[in-house]
């Protein structure tokens, strides 16, 4: 028996229900020759903006007990680049290319970019990272319902494309703002981003960060990450795509029995780039071993 | 510009052992990056399931010995620790050759390469002296007291000029190995030198200073907390005059000029 992995998300029909993660698998390239990126479900590009960012002062990264904390602060190459330099590697994958893109200057910004990008036939949907730690002084859009509404209402009017909004897991609800997102006109949500951390040299006193607090990814946060799924699912109609930590394929069915239509992958790829690849196998052997006929009959199959 | 290719594999460990103080040498068998490899790129190991060693650790290709490659490190925190704690026989998943390495001269220039290494530092420099062959290199090698030179014996194999430098006077030149630097460029003179150099970053800040005050070009490896190693996270950056650039693509390897310290 041959189990169907395929999943829906909008209108994005993904022939396996694992991608890659925003800002953990770059712009895909950087993984050339590391596995077969054709094999990926879908590709979450690297946050663009409008304008290039030069991100966050250095150190940007630090491994803390199985995790990683990292404030990039979007670098980037700003949208028109990304469309130039970046999309053409992307498109020829024939792999649905997931523009991740977000704004300092909040709803004007984003909605320019949403109508810019609502032309490029490439991009098969756009995800909201109204979630990023780690752009200095700006509170997260999506720490607000009433933000977290407004925005994707805006944005929701500008494209017909797919809208993925993803969310923060530094709120006490997330329940509510997935909600928000939903009832603007959310196609799917992202659960979560990076949870928010800090770690300090004990010898200098010095933060081990420039940016002092970064966001924390990894096996760390997995246990907070598959709860809000949970949280989230029990409220909200719209798929979930569920990430934190995810580092096989254990990890993920996880989150599918929380109620995720499909995971994401990201601070593993780092460790071993291969692990998306390597979760599709296992989910694939989970379901013919549960002689589960569709990956969509394990979303939401908690037992209690 | 890094032009090779990079490989992931499992790797089988030769040798792993003590060398002297916490410096060990480990070689391994990696015919697919031993072929492949230029001085001044790197290789990310991964030491398995660990929740304390949880990424993968850069460390400098040493040397290159037919398929075998050796890794020169010192035991320092958690992930070396780890390394060390392998045994010949085992296997480790590595991927590379990584970054950018060191600009070879081309072989019909006439240069005078002046080789600097503090402490770890003379980790990719050997590779580099190898690949330097047939040019007549002088070596500049600091520690902070005699019993931590390293590599002393495998430059002298290379035909260089060996000079050490210790923090304590132990042995050589008592002083930084900067300060060698200055009084070696004194005596050589500044026409056709090419320096290369690898250390701490107060060093390299140093070589730096010196190589723009007599204007002669520098090629300086740096470190930085990496997390991919292969450009996707951009979690290395460094500032240079040209922006941020990555540390495990544009590097580690830099020419002194670009840095902004």
């Amino acid at each position: 028996m041959k189990p169907n992995l395929t999943v829906n998300i909008g209108r994005l029909r993904l022939k396996n229900p694992v991608m890659v993660a925003s800002g953990a698998f770059g712009y895909a390239q950087e993984f050339k020759g590391l596995l077969d990126l054709k094999k990926l479900g879908a590709i979450v590009t690297k946050t663009v903006t409008l304008k290039p960012r030069k991100g966050n002062p250095s150190p940007r990264t630090c491994e803390t007990p199985s995790g990683l904390l990292n404030s990039i602060g979007l670098e980037n190459p700003g949208v028109e680049a990304f469309l130039k330099e970046k999309l053409p590697f992307l498109k020829k994958l024939a792999v649905p290319i997931i523009m991740s893109i977000a704004s300092e200057a909040r709803t004007e910004e984003f909605l320019i970019l949403a109508r810019r990008l609502d032309k490029i036939r490439e991009v098969a949907a756009l995800e909201l990272n109204i979630s990023c730690p780690n752009m200095q002084g700006h509170k997260l859009i999506s720490q607000d319902p009433k933000a977290t509404y407004d925005l994707v209402k805006a944005v929701r009017k500008t494209t017909g494309k797919t809208i993925i909004t993803k969310l923060s897991p530094n709120v006490t609800d997330i329940a509510k703002i997935a909600l928000a997102a939903e009832k603007a006109g959310s196609d799917a949500l992202s659960l979560v981003n990076t949870l928010t951390g800090m770690s300090i040299d004990v010898k200098t006193k010095r933060p081990r960060i420039a940016t002092v607090t970064a966001g924390l990814s990894g096996p760390a946060i997995r246990p907070v990450a598959v709860r809000m799924v949970w949280e989230a699912y029990t409220k909200v109609k719209i798929p979930i795509i569920g990430m934190g930590g995810i580092m096989n394929a254990q990890d993920a069915l996880e989150f599918f029995i929380a109620g995720a239509t499909a995971v994401s992958l990201g601070t593993a790829n780092f460790i071993e780039p291969r692990s998306s690849l390597q979760v599709i196998a296992g989910i694939k052997d989970y379901l013919a071993e549960h002689k589960i006929r569709d990956i969509g009959q394990l979303k939401g199959s908690l037992k209690r | 510009m890094r032009l090779n290719k990079t490989f992931q594999f499992i790797t089988r460990i030769i040798e792993n052992r003590k060398i002297k103080a916490t410096y060990w040498r480990a070689l391994l068998a990696a015919p697919q990056i031993a072929s492949n490899a230029l001085p001044g790129q790197f290789v990310q190991i991964w030491f398995g399931n660990n929740q304390e060693v949880f990424l993968r650790r850069p460390f400098s290709i040493h040397r290159v010995r037919g398929e075998r490659l050796e890794i020169l490190y010192q035991v320092l925190g958690s992930g070396t620790e780890a390394f060390s704690k392998k045994k010949p026989g085992g296997s480790l998943d590595i991927i590379g050759p990584l970054g950018s390495g060191f600009k070879l001269p081309a072989a019909t220039r006439k240069i005078k390469p002046v080789i600097v290494a503090g402490g770890m530092g003379v980790a990719p420099l050997v590779f580099l002296a190898k690949k330097l062959a047939g040019i007549p290199k002088r070596v500049l090698i600091g520690a902070k007291t005699s019993g931590q030179i390293l590599c002393e014996k495998e430059f002298k194999e290379l035909d260089c000029d060996v000079k050490i430098a210790t923090d304590d006077g132990s042995r050589g030149f008592k002083g930084y190995v900067s300060d060698l630097l200055k009084k070696e460029l004194s005596d050589i003179g500044y026409q056709s030198v090419q320096i290369y150099a690898c250390g701490p970053e107060p060093l390299l800040k140093k070589v730096a200073a010196i190589s723009s005050k007599h204007n002669i070009p520098a090629q300086i490896s740096l470190e930085e907390h990496m997390a991919c190693g292969i450009g996707a996270c951009l979690g290395c950056a460094i500032n240079t005059h040209a922006g941020f650039q990555r540390v495990c693509k544009e590097g580690p390897v830099f020419d002194a000029k670009e840095i902004v310290w």
